[in-house]
C-alpha cells in the first residue's frame, strides 16, 4: 500500500525528486508521490478532491512523465505526457505531484 | 397480451459510456443514423441525446449517448448525469438494460479504470474497442480473448467513422439483452484516493498482460504539437485561425443572411399587397413574417461558426487552443475554453452563448454567458455607424488615423475591457476562491469525419431553430404588439408608434432617461429596438418621420445631427455599448441556463451599466461644452 509517512523523508533525501510544478520542457522521470497538501482552502474544491482528480487522470505513483510544452505567460500552463497520453494542467495544480527526474531538458 | 406490452418487452435500453475523445458520439451516429432526438434531461441543462434502431430480429434498441467521463465520481453536471443514468437513479430515466463502454483502442489505460468502476455497478456490459483501425496501423496488439475473459464482458472491435463492427456490436448487445437483465448487485461507491491507486495498479496489470505496446506509436501528434503549442508560433497560429473564423462568420454568412432578409421582406410585401390593410395584415407582415425572419437571419452565422468549432473540436485543436489561452483568459477569471464563445459573440451573442457548452464547469460557463453580450456584435454596427456619421467629424488624427475609425475602435475596446472587468469582479465578489483546477486531456490529432461534422451541424441548426425560436419568436410578436396598438386616432399627425403602448411607455420612461440626455423620441425608439439592436435605426427613422431610412441613411444622420446635441449622441453610443437591447440573446440565455434568473440578472446589470456609462458620458460632454 501507499505509505504516507516514508515518502517525504525519502523525497527530501533525494535531490532528483522535485515538484512537477517546477519542471521545464524536456524534463522527464517517474512520479513518486501524489499528495494532498498544497494551498488548502485555496482550490475551489479542496486538496483531497484535487488529489483524486490527478490520480484519475493517471498522475499515479510509478507513471512515467515527461514535460512537453509550457505556456507563453509565466511558463503556465504545462503539457505533459503521462505514460501514453497527453495532459495539460496549470502549475499550481501540479504542486503536489512529486517526480524523480532522470532527464533534464535544455534550459533556454 | 396486447400490442403495447409486446413492443415494450421487445425494447432494450442501451447507454453509451466512455472517456471523452473515445469516438463515442461517432459510434452513436453510426448506430442510430438520423433517428436521433436531442432534448434536455429533466431539470438540468445537460443535453440528452437519444436514438433508436431496429435489430435484424426486430427488437427495438433505444440508445442513450451519455456525456463522456473519466470516472463515475462526477465532477460536472454532465458527469453527474452519466453517473446517475448508469446507477439508474436519474429522475425521469429508466435504468439501462445494457451498458456499452466505448474505449479508444489506442488509449486504454484510463478507460480500464472506468470499466472496473462500471463492473462494480453490476449491469450487463459490452465493451466496444473503437478506432481499432488506428490501433492496428500502429501495430498495437490486444489479446481480445484474454481481455474478454479477464473483464468478464463481450468485446467488439469497431471503427465508428467507417461503420465497421457496428452490426457485430448490435448483435452482441442484443444477445446480452436477451440473456435477461440479470443485473448483479451494485457495489459501486465513490472511491477514495487509495482505491483509485489500487484500481490503477489493477488496470496496469491488465494492460501489461493483454496489450502489447504499439510497434509504430503515433509521432504525428507530437510533431504537430511542437508547432501548434509553441509559445510564439502557436499563439500566432491561433490568432490567425481566430481571424479567419471571425472573417468567415462575417463574410461567408452575409450573402445567405441578405438572402433570408430579402426573402422575408419580399414575402411581407407580397402579403401586404394582397391583403387589405389592417391589424391582421400588420400582424402577419410586421409580426409573424419579420419575427420568423429575425430568428432565421442568425442561422447562417451560427452554421459557419459551428462548422469551425466542430472541425477544430474533432481535429483535437480545441484543447490546444484552451491551453494557449488559459493564462490570458485566466487573468480575468475566465477559463481557457471561454475564448471561443467570446470571440463568436463579436458576430452575434446568440451563437456565442450556445458555444459556452464547451465549458464543463458551471460557474465558468455562467460567467462567460453573462459577459458574452458585452462583445460588440454585428447588430450594433448599424447603430454605431449612424451615430458616428452624425456626430463625429470625419477628420484625420495624428496624420494617419481617422477620428471616426478611432471612435469605432474605442467602442469595440470598451466592450472587451468591460467584459474582462465584469468577469474579474464576478469572480472576486461572488464566486471567490472557487478556482477550478485546469486538467485536460490533449487528444491525439485526427482528421475530422465529414459525415459526423455535418450531422452535428444539422443538430445544432435544429436545436437553434426549435428551442431558441420558441422564445425569440413570441417575444418579437410581443414587441410588435406593443409598438402597433393602440393605433393612431383618425387625423393624427404624429407617427403611429407615438400612440402605441411602446410610445406611451417611451413617454413614461422619458423622465428616467432625461438625466442621461435622451429625449422622448430616443426613448420610444429604444422599445422596438429591444427586438434587435439594429431595429433602433429604423425606429428612429419612424419617430423622426424620415421614412425610407434604408435608402437615405445620410438624411437620418443629418436630421439627428440637427436635433441632438453632441453630448446626447455620445451618450446614445455609450448606451449601446452596454444595453441588453436584444430579446433574442435574453431568450437564448434563458434556454441555455434553463431558468429566468440569469437573463434577468443580465438585463439588470447591463441596463445599470448602460445607464451609468451614458450618464457619465453625457455629463462629461456637457461639462466640456458639447451639450
Amino acid at each position: 500500500m501507499h505509505d504516507m509517512l516514508a515518502k517525504p523523508i525519502e523525497a527530501a533525501a533525494d535531490a532528483a525528486v522535485r515538484r512537477l510544478s517546477q519542471a521545464r520542457p524536456g524534463d522527464a522521470g517517474v512520479i513518486v508521490d501524489v499528495r494532498a497538501e498544497s494551498h488548502p482552502g485555496d482550490h475551489g474544491l479542496g486538496v483531497e478532491e484535487l488529489q483524486r482528480r490527478l490520480l484519475e487522470f493517471g498522475f499515479v505513483e510509478g507513471a512515467e512523465i515527461e514535460v512537453l510544452h509550457e505556456g507563453a505567460i509565466r511558463r503556465d500552463p504545462i503539457a505533459v505526457r503521462i505514460d501514453d497520453m497527453r495532459v495539460a494542467l496549470r502549475r499550481r495544480d501540479a504542486e503536489d505531484v512529486w517526480v524523480r527526474f532522470s532527464q533534464r531538458g535544455p534550459r533556454r | 397480451m396486447n400490442a403495447a406490452t409486446n413492443v415494450l418487452a421487445a425494447t432494450a435500453r442501451v447507454a453509451l459510456v466512455g472517456n471523452p475523445n473515445s469516438g463515442k458520439t461517432a459510434l452513436f451516429n453510426a448506430l442510430t443514423g438520423s433517428r436521433q432526438k436531442v432534448a434536455n434531461y429533466a431539470g438540468v441543462t445537460v443535453e440528452r441525446k437519444e436514438g433508436h434502431l431496429k435489430t435484424s430480429e426486430g427488437r427495438l434498441l433505444s440508445v442513450l449517448d451519455l456525456p463522456g467521463t473519466y470516472s463515475l465520481r462526477a465532477r460536472s453536471p454532465d458527469e453527474e448525469v452519466t453517473r446517475d443514468a448508469v446507477l439508474g437513479r436519474l429522475a425521469g430515466e429508466q435504468t439501462p438494460d445494457v451498458l456499452v463502454c466505448v474505449a479508444d483502442a489506442t488509449n486504454l489505460r484510463l478507460v480500464l479504470r472506468l470499466i472496473l468502476e462500471l463492473k462494480a455497478v453490476g449491469r450487463p456490459m459490452v465493451l466496444a474497442l473503437n478506432m481499432y483501425d488506428i490501433a492496428q496501423r500502429q501495430g498495437l496488439r490486444i489479446d481480445l480473448e484474454g481481455l474478454q475473459r479477464e473483464l468478464g464482458c463481450p468485446i467488439v472491435t469497431t471503427v465508428a467513422t467507417r461503420k465497421r463492427g457496428v452490426d457485430e456490436l448490435i448483435a452482441k448487445v442484443e444477445e446480452t439483452a436477451k440473456a435477461g437483465a440479470a443485473a448483479g448487485e451494485n457495489t459501486w461507491r465513490e472511491p477514495s484516493a487509495a482505491e483509485i491507486r489500487q484500481a490503477h495498479r489493477e488496470a496496469q496489470r491488465i494492460l501489461k498482460t493483454y496489450v502489447r505496446p504499439p510497434e509504430r506509436p503515433d509521432t504525428l501528434t507530437g510533431r504537430i504539437d511542437a508547432v501548434l503549442l509553441h509559445p510564439v508560433a502557436g499563439l500566432a497560429i491561433l490568432l490567425g485561425l481566430l481571424f479567419l473564423m471571425f472573417q468567415a462568420v462575417f463574410t461567408w454568412a452575409a450573402p445567405a443572411q441578405d438572402l433570408i432578409d430579402t426573402a422575408f421582406q419580399g414575402l411581407g410585401a407580397l402579403v401586404a399587397a394582397n391583403l387589405p390593410a389592417g391589424p391582421l395584415t400588420s400582424f402577419l407582415t410586421d409580426g409573424v413574417i419579420s419575427g420568423v425572419g429575425s430568428v432565421l437571419v442568425f442561422l447562417p452565422q451560427i452554421l459557419v461558426l459551428f462548422l469551425f468549432i466542430l472541425l477544430l473540436e474533432d481535429f483535437g485543436y480545441m484543447a490546444r487552443a484552451a491551453f494557449l489561452m488559459d493564462r490570458i483568459m485566466g487573468g480575468a477569471g475566465l477559463h481557457g475554453r471561454a475564448f471561443i464563445p467570446l470571440l463568436s459573440s463579436f458576430a452575434c451573442a446568440i451563437p456565442g452563448v450556445m458555444a459556452t457548452r464547451v465549458i464543463d464547469n458551471k460557474r465558468d460557463r455562467l460567467t462567460t454567458i453573462l459577459v458574452a453580450p458585452l462583445m460588440t456584435c454585428s447588430a450594433r454596427i448599424p447603430v454605431y455607424t449612424l451615430i458616428i456619421s452624425a456626430f463625429i467629424p470625419d477628420r484625420a488624427v495624428a496624420g494617419v488615423l481617422n477620428l471616426q475609425g478611432l471612435v469605432m475602435f474605442g467602442l469595440y475596446a470598451a466592450g472587451i475591457f468591460s467584459a474582462l472587468a465584469i468577469s474579474f469582479l464576478t469572480r472576486r465578489l461572488f464566486w471567490r476562491g472557487a478556482v477550478e483546477p485546469f486538467l485536460m486531456e490533449l487528444p491525439t490529432y485526427k482528421l475530422p469525419d465529414p459525415e459526423n461534422v455535418l450531422r452535428n451541424l444539422y443538430l445544432r441548426a435544429q436545436i437553434f431553430i426549435t428551442r431558441a425560436g420558441r422564445i425569440i419568436f413570441p417575444l418579437t410578436i410581443l414587441i410588435w404588439f406593443l409598438s402597433t396598438f393602440p393605433g393612431p386616432p383618425p387625423g393624427a399627425t404624429d407617427p403611429a408608434i407615438d400612440y402605441s403602448f411602446a410610445g406611451r411607455l417611451g413617454h413614461l420612461l422619458q423622465p428616467l432617461l432625461a438625466p442621461i440626455g435622451f429625449n422622448w423620441q430616443m426613448t420610444v425608439a429604444l422599445i422596438p429596438g429591444f427586438a434587435a439592436r439594429e431595429v433602433a435605426v429604423a425606429a428612429l427613422g419612424t419617430v423622426y418621420a424620415v421614412g425610407a431610412t434604408d435608402s437615405a441613411p445620410g438624411m437620418l444622420a443629418s436630421t439627428l445631427a440637427g436635433q441632438w446635441s453632441i453630448a446626447t449622441g455620445l451618450a446614445f453610443l455609450a448606451w449601446y455599448v452596454f444595453a441588453p437591447q436584444c430579446v433574442s440573446t435574453l431568450g437564448v440565455v434563458k434556454r441555455e441556463t434553463n431558468s429566468w434568473r440569469w437573463p434577468l440578472v443580465m438585463l439588470a446589470y447591463m441596463t445599470g451599466l448602460a445607464y451609468v456609462a451614458s450618464f457619465v458620458t453625457y455629463r462629461l460632454a456637457v461639462a466640456a461644452g458639447l451639450g
